[in-house]
């Protein structure tokens, strides 16, 4: 193993850690928000990738040009999962616990269902986008283009999401919110609204990076599954309900899959990233810069 | 006079399974048809499997979704030594358990600290750490898995091959078995502990550290009953490889009757795994080959409308009655 293939393959964690956390950070925010977690998150990023490939398939728009729209169709649709379903799932008097997991798992099972249903269990794949299968090298190391422009993406993302929650109205009952909702109710901000708000900001983000990682993944209603389990261990690495946690978390389990993939069959690559997960958990139950 | 009432209570649900037992096992006689056996046996094996998952999930409240975990294990331990050593299934059964209810200790220690949503998560890593290795191991079949050839045709080999009634019949004394485990836990000293803390964080304080090992020990029950159900599974479908029996959609498949039924409660997988097995295996057969998602979306969409509308699940539907009743 030369310093050469460490560097070239730490370099590619660092991108898929990128977006790693750009998946993770939307479940992170809901959970900061109202201490939920959603466990139809990867569900919600298997539609995206779907909405991405559709409008590619039907209208030829490019998953580049299709992000805005994707991300817009997916703030709609998680702001009505909240106000359809999670709303009355926080209304729940006994069994809170098991209500709170089963009704966004059961959600989840709906949604993978359908897709199997409408979309079959194809594998499906974009096949002429701009950026699909090129690579450029930079200092001799080969970075494939949409990996990279997917990071830069994740990075523009994270920087307005912090300039967001920091300067605007909505960004500050945002925070207002998370930190004590009745006070907040008190001074007649709708907690409501801002919950509704907060699933579809949390749903938009996903489906940017639904539409990016379309055009280099395949397609298929199981896709979300293993994204969801590791945007779970990205959430809980960083902490749970912060969004810098959440990149943070995303570039270490991104470079942790890398390093495990030199040292290990590349089949086993995901055990390397639950071990260190569990290692985290066990010594830091709260993450590495979570606050609860 | 409450005491009175209770042991009553107690003593009523026993005779109503006795009797539940005593019907099942006539079910045969009437029910010939393969397929509809077929359904039967999955019916019980969920039913018992729910039960074991019931203790852990429903009495201590801790959501595992990572039973596939001990389910695996105990089907893996079952086939790995009869098929590589000789061994009789009844020894790979008991070993199978033994070593899911030691490795469900280990595991607890750490992970019952865990608050709700990372428990759950948790036990989802575990299992699918678990899964990797199993689809990576090449002494244990990997990928390929193991296929339980036949070696006989009796109770001694647990392998039927004339008739698929011992089968039904295992399963049946699986799910009697996992039931009465329940029933007796219930009313142990465990039990009360259990429902003092429920959803009281005050008496979950001071009862901290007894409340804590009695965890451990329902982990270690509830893992070696899976494990028994999935050493059952090993040999009735004479197949395994990993996604036949650790995938996550098992953990799912063993938590979602006590959900549907009644999380927590006696009756609650029972009734839980009658209405989801047979609803789940009808509308595939019905609407025809699988993989076509309808069977997702019919119980995915119960689980919403239960977790939403019945939080006590399914069986909430009869005590309200009743309790009105005796109003």
């Amino acid at each position: 193993m030369t310093a050469e293939t460490i560097i070239q393959s730490l370099a590619s964690g660092l991108l898929m850690g990128l977006l790693y956390g750009l998946i993770a950070v939307g479940l992170s925010l809901i959970f900061g928000l109202m201490n939920i977690v959603n466990f139809a998150h990867g569900e919600f990023l298997m539609l995206a990738m779907y909405a991405a490939f559709f409008l590619f398939a039907f209208f030829a728009v490019d998953p580049l040009l299709a992000m805005p729209f994707v991300a817009a169709a997916m703030f709609i649709f998680g702001a009505a999962v909240y106000l359809l379903i999670v709303r009355f799932a926080m209304r729940a008097k006994t069994n809170v616990g098991m209500v709170q997991i089963f009704a966004t798992f059961g959600l989840a099972i709906v949604l993978r269902g359908l897709a199997q249903y409408f979309f079959t269990p194809d594998y499906r794949s974009i096949t002429h986008s701009w950026l699909g299968g090129k690579t450029i090298s930079i200092l001799g190391i080969y970075l494939p283009v949409p990996q990279l422009v997917g990071a830069g993406l994740s990075i523009l993302a994270f920087g307005a999401l912090y300039f967001f929650i920091k300067r605007t109205d909505f960004g500050r009952a945002l925070e207002a919110t998370r930190e004590d909702a009745g006070a907040v109710a008190l001074v007649g901000i709708d907690q409501n609204r801002v919950f509704a708000l907060g699933w579809g900001l949390g749903s938009a983000l996903v489906g940017l990076a639904g539409a990016i990682m379309a055009s280099f993944f395949y397609i298929y209603p199981d896709v979300g599954a293993s994204f969801a389990l590791i945007a779970y261990v990205v959430v809980a690495l960083g902490g749970f309900g912060s969004v810098f946690g959440a990149f943070a978390g995303g570039i270490l389990v991104g470079l942790v899959e890398a390093t495990t993939a030199l040292v290990m069959p590349p089949s086993l690559k995901a055990v390397g990233i639950y071990a260190v997960y569990l290692l985290v958990v066990f010594i830091r139950p709260r993450g590495l810069f979570g606050s609860i | 006079m409450h005491d009175v009432t209770h042991a009553r209570r107690r003593r009523r649900d026993l005779i109503v399974a006795a009797v539940l037992v005593a019907a099942a096992a006539c079910v045969p006689i009437f029910v010939k048809d393969v397929y509809a056996q077929n359904i039967l046996v999955l019916t019980l094996m969920y039913a018992g499997l729910s039960q074991s998952w019931n203790i852990l999930g429903g009495y201590c409240g801790q959501i595992s979704l990572g039973h596939a975990l001990y389910f695996g294990l105990g089907a893996y331990v079952t086939a790995i030594l009869f098929t590589k050593f000789g061994v009789l299934p009844w020894f790979g059964m008991l070993t199978g358990g033994v070593i899911s209810a030691l490795i469900a200790l280990a595991l607890g220690y750490p992970t019952f600290r865990l608050g709700g949503h990372y428990f759950a998560i948790a036990t989802i890593v575990i299992a699918e750490i678990a899964y990797l290795l199993f689809l990576n191991w090449d002494w244990a079949g990997a990928a390929l898995g193991i296929d339980i050839m036949v070696r006989g045709d009796s109770w001694l080999k647990f392998q039927f091959v004339r008739s698929k009634l011992p089968y039904f019949y295992f399963a049946l004394a699986f799910a009697a078995v996992a039931w009465l485990v329940t029933w007796w836990l219930e009313n142990s000293k465990w039990g009360y502990w259990w429902r003092a803390v429920k959803d009281n964080s005050d008496a979950a304080e001071s009862l901290g550290v007894v409340v804590f090992k009695s965890k451990m020990g329902a982990g270690a029950i509830s893992a070696f009953l899976t494990a028994i159900g999935g050493a059952f599974y090993a040999m009735f479908v004479s197949y395994i490889d990993p996604d036949a029996v650790m995938s996550f959609q098992f953990s799912l498949l063993i938590a979602l009757p006590a959900v549907l039924g009644g999380i927590g409660t006696l009756w609650g997988p029972v009734l839980g795994a009658a209405v989801l097995i047979p609803v789940t295996e009808l509308t595939r057969s019905f609407i025809g080959g699988s993989g076509r998602g309808v069977d997702l979306i019919v119980y995915g969409s119960l689980i919403v409308l239960v977790s939403l509308t019945r939080p006590d699940g399914l069986l909430g539907l009869f005590s309200r009655k009743r309790k009105e009743a005796v109003r």
